[in-house]
């Protein structure tokens, strides 16, 4: 009687485990629905608190804002947009389409929009994207920097009708139209407000999908919209998003048909991934730099002369060789400080950087010398280790760099645990050297390169560079409205930088994926992330 | 037998407020979480001081722990950083971790209990050494070694089955990664039972049972293995919350969101009330887990009494 106790509770535990088993129905897709690897959003799915790739992939399905970024060029296109007129780039009035609506029927009208970025600016909403209302006239007393918000809405935004609204800016900003394909300028629904935690479980947007199921943590499924009036409809019956912690899962899952497509080809693949996936692998160039930033508030790397210091570690490092044997080709040596995916039009110019980032070893040496070389005679790199494998990379960069010295121990990595711990000293500016720095582009333009980096007390300018030519050139380029002009102007501040290296380019990211046998038609826009909506499946 | 299990549940009280703020003060010296919710970018002073508002992040960490641990007795764990509070995170995660750990304790005690047995009543013949040498060779492989070989064998190779778990975490999907988290514990129970059974087989109540003329597996079964199982049911009870706590590894091979997923991912992010919320429930389970075993030892052993 004794003994059965035993075998009796093994038995009440499985079958707690197995009760708990009879929920829900099979994992199988379903016909003509693609499923996709995803990673957990940071943040609550809301348009203007989204700031990173993940969250912004399921936006980019689930909305459609005035304009949209060509998927091949990178163009922003009216998508909602009827027009939007100025005529001293600064006041616009935007006129929309007719004809557009929610996926619950609501219609798109003019307060979708002006209610949406009030709510994003606000303060008090917490939004973490509220700095890119920060060039609508009124944006300080909303927004102010310390103490409360003094005024509710921004007074910057008018509406005129159902489809027209006006925007007056607190200074000349020509390309802000073209800024508008960013996802915190999305048109949200009358119910994101009076029905929040409702609207969070299940996003309603006015997108070619519409959400169908959301399991938060690990499975997003979305539906194609069947009355979407764009033109951009989806080619598939739908797509589940799947979350995975580990990529390598992912891949593994996509090699053994258990999934359609991957968005992040792990690093210890791409050795393999050619003979693995064949013509299904997808390497694309994506506006995704990365750089070496110096800290300029620290004497021994900012001060007067040390420019030549800075040159010269950019000389040391042979970019061809670190993206061909680590990268294995997917990041390419990088001439300039902006993205190839901008085109020669939108003011990506290869070899702007000139000799500075051209690998000589022996100019090197010779600038480093001159400029008093390297601060205590060695330096250290400094990166965050949870993520990316930087170690890799790093490493390898010192190596470049300490094989160019002829100095066994001149560069060392540092790493930091954590990327929070790693963004906190560098907003604290406890930075004693370089340190790594990527920066994903918002929206196509050259501006987003420059200004939010290497303007004075720019939102991501992490080393500090202040410098009046760069700031001057800027803000001769915003006030230009002719688009020509306005990227000669931003190319000219550049050419300040490759003078000045605050940072040093180091390469230009490529998005990279593999998809199955069962979808076609499947490429990544400029911002590395797949274009669902094309995804046919066979 | 009452009294006993109510002195253990009442010391589990300062075990608990212990095991909190030790973890509460070990997330927060981690740093300020809120630097790398706003990605490459330095954060906006003014909506970076709202966040720490209301996360209660602004106020010194004494007091913060305090809010925590009222909120706690209020049955509110907390909010995660994408919005869902951690009860929530907690229903959806522990009952897949569960699951997973039961069929990671039933493959190791099936296989591990059989094979000890079998290698200690034909001690230093052939199935013991060979029995030794495979036990050997699955401790020294860690986990996402054999995890990662494992799945692309069955999953990729032979395609028997799924390489990761899907959403609704099926039971015979949890068989491959169940095996990959009993691997070591399984390898812990053999070489256990082996040698409890190696000792107590030359036992005199063996021989005497023998002696009686009783069949041959009626001996082993409830003479010899009822007596030899106390250090593996010790053995086995925490091993629960290990796999529970420790299933980090195997769940993010497999891509299973149980609580291994939600602590990587509070970690990751320097989310407090996720890791302490689900440290704690841990705590609490390991503790509750060895109170089992130490009342099925009275089970076991009719010589053992608690008063």
């Amino acid at each position: 009687m004794r003994g059965a106790t035993l075998a009796k509770w093994a038995v009440c535990a499985a079958a707690t485990g197995l009760t708990a088993t009879a929920c829900g129905g099979g994992g199988a897709a379903s016909a003509g629905v693609v499923s996709a690897s995803w990673g957990d959003p940071q943040n609550p799915l809301e348009p203007a608190n989204t700031n990173e790739v993940q969250g912004g992939k399921v936006l980019e399905m689930l909305f459609r804002g005035l304009k949209r970024y060509n998927p091949k060029t990178g163009a922003a296109e009216n998508v909602i947009a009827d027009r939007i007129a100025t005529a001293d780039s600064q006041h616009f009035t935007v006129t929309l389409k007719d004809g557009w609506s929610f996926s619950n029927g609501e219609k798109v009208t003019a307060h979708s929009f002006v209610d949406a970025w009030n709510y994003g600016a606000l303060l008090t909403n917490k939004q973490k994207n509220a700095p890119f209302f920060q060039y609508i006239d009124g944006f300080a007393k909303v927004h102010p920097a310390s103490g409360t918000p003094t005024a509710k809405t921004l007074s910057g935004l008018a509406v005129k009708d159902a489809r027209t609204f006006t925007v007056t800016l607190n200074q000349k900003f020509s390309s802000w139209p073209d800024t508008l394909g960013y996802t915190a300028f999305m048109p949200l629904p009358h119910s994101f407000y009076t029905d929040h935690s409702g609207w969070l479980r299940k996003p309603v947007g006015n997108g070619p999908y519409r959400v169908d199921s959301y399991e938060k943590g690990s499975v997003l499924r979305m539906r194609k919209w069947g009355k979407y009036p764009g033109s951009d409809r989806a080619q598939n019956a739908g797509i589940d998003l799947r979350v995975y912690t580990d990529n390598n899962t992912a891949y593994t899952d996509l090699q053994a048909g258990n999934l359609d497509l991957v968005d992040d080809v792990p690093a210890a693949q791409l050795k393999s991934v050619k003979s693995d996936l064949g013509d299904r692998y997808l390497n694309q160039p994506a506006g995704i730099i990365q750089t070496l930033t110096f800290p300029m508030y620290d004497k021994a790397w900012g001060g007067p002369g040390k420019d030549k210091v800075r040159r010269g570690l950019s000389m040391a490092i042979d970019r061809n060789q670190i993206t061909r044997e680590i990268f294995r080709r997917t990041r390419t040596p990088a001439t300039d400080w902006t993205s190839p995916v901008l085109g020669a039009d939108g003011g990506y110019k290869a070899g702007l950087c000139g000799e500075a980032c051209v690998f000589n070893p022996s100019r090197a040496r010779q600038l480093i010398k001159e400029g008093g070389g390297l601060p205590g005679g060695r330096m250290t790199v400094t990166y965050n280790a949870d993520t990316g494998s930087h170690k890799d990379w790093i490493d390898a960069l010192c190596n470049s760099i300490n094989t160019s010295l002829g100095s066994d121990n001149a560069c060392t990595g540092a790493p930091v645990g954590t990327f929070g711990d790693f963004r906190n000293k560098i907003a604290a500016k406890r930075m004693g050297g370089p340190f790594r720095a990527g920066w994903q582009m918002d929206y196509p333009l050259i501006q987003n390169f420059l200004q939010p980096l290497y303007y004075t007390n720019g939102s991501a300018n992490d080393g500090k560079f202040s410098n009046h030519g760069f700031d001057a050139l800027v803000d001769k380029a915003n006030a230009q409205t002719d688009t020509g002009r306005a990227v000669a102007a931003f190319q000219d501040a550049e050419k300040v930088l490759a003078a000045q290296m605050p940072s040093i380019p180091l390469w230009y990211q490529n998005g990279s994926g593999g998809y199955s046998e069962r979808i076609s038609n499947v490429s990544l826009n400029p911002f590395s992330v797949p274009v669902y909506n094309e995804i046919k499946v066979n | 037998m009452g009294r006993y299990v109510i002195r253990r549940l009442l010391q589990m009280i300062p075990v608990f407020i212990g095991s909190t703020f030790l973890i509460f003060f070990m997330v927060y010296a981690l740093g300020d979480p809120v630097a790398a919710m706003f990605g490459e970018r330095s954060p906006d002073p003014a909506t970076a001081a709202q966040i720490r508002r209301e996360l209660y992040l602004d106020a010194p960490l004494w007091k913060q722990y305090l809010h925590y641990m009222g909120q706690i007795f209020q049955g509110n764990f907390g909010t995660a950083f994408n919005g869902q509070s951690v009860t929530e995170l907690m229903a959806s995660a522990f009952p897949v971790t569960l699951r997973l750990t039961v069929v990671a304790i039933v493959i190791e005690m099936a296989v591990g209990i059989v094979l000890g047995v079998f290698s200690g009543l034909r001690r230093g013949r052939g199935i013991d050494t060979s029995v030794l040498v495979l036990t050997l060779v699955v401790v020294s492989i860690p986990t996402f070694v054999s995890g990662y070989l494992l799945q692309f064998v069955f999953g990729v190779q032979w395609g028997w089955a799924a390489p990761s778990v899907s959403p609704d975490v099926p039971l015979n999907e949890l068989l491959l990664p169940g095996l990959v988290l009993a691997l070591v514990s399984l390898a812990y129970v053999t070489r256990l039972t082996r040698t409890s059974i190696a000792e107590n087989v030359r036992a005199d109540y063996v021989r005497t049972a023998l002696a009686k003329g009783l069949p041959r597996h009626r001996v082993i079964t409830r003479h010899l293995l009822r007596n030899s199982l106390i250090p593996v049911v010790t053995f086995i009870g925490t091993d629960i919350g290990a796999l529970m706590g420790g299933a980090i590894v195997t769940e993010r091979i497999f891509n299973i969101h149980g609580v291994g997923y939600q602590l990587y991912q509070g970690i990751l992010r320097q989310n407090s009330p996720t890791v302490v919320g689900f440290v704690t429930i841990l705590v609490l389970v390991f503790l509750l887990a060895n109170l089992l075993v130490d009342l099925l030892y009275a089970v076991l052993d009719p010589r053992i009494r608690y008063a």
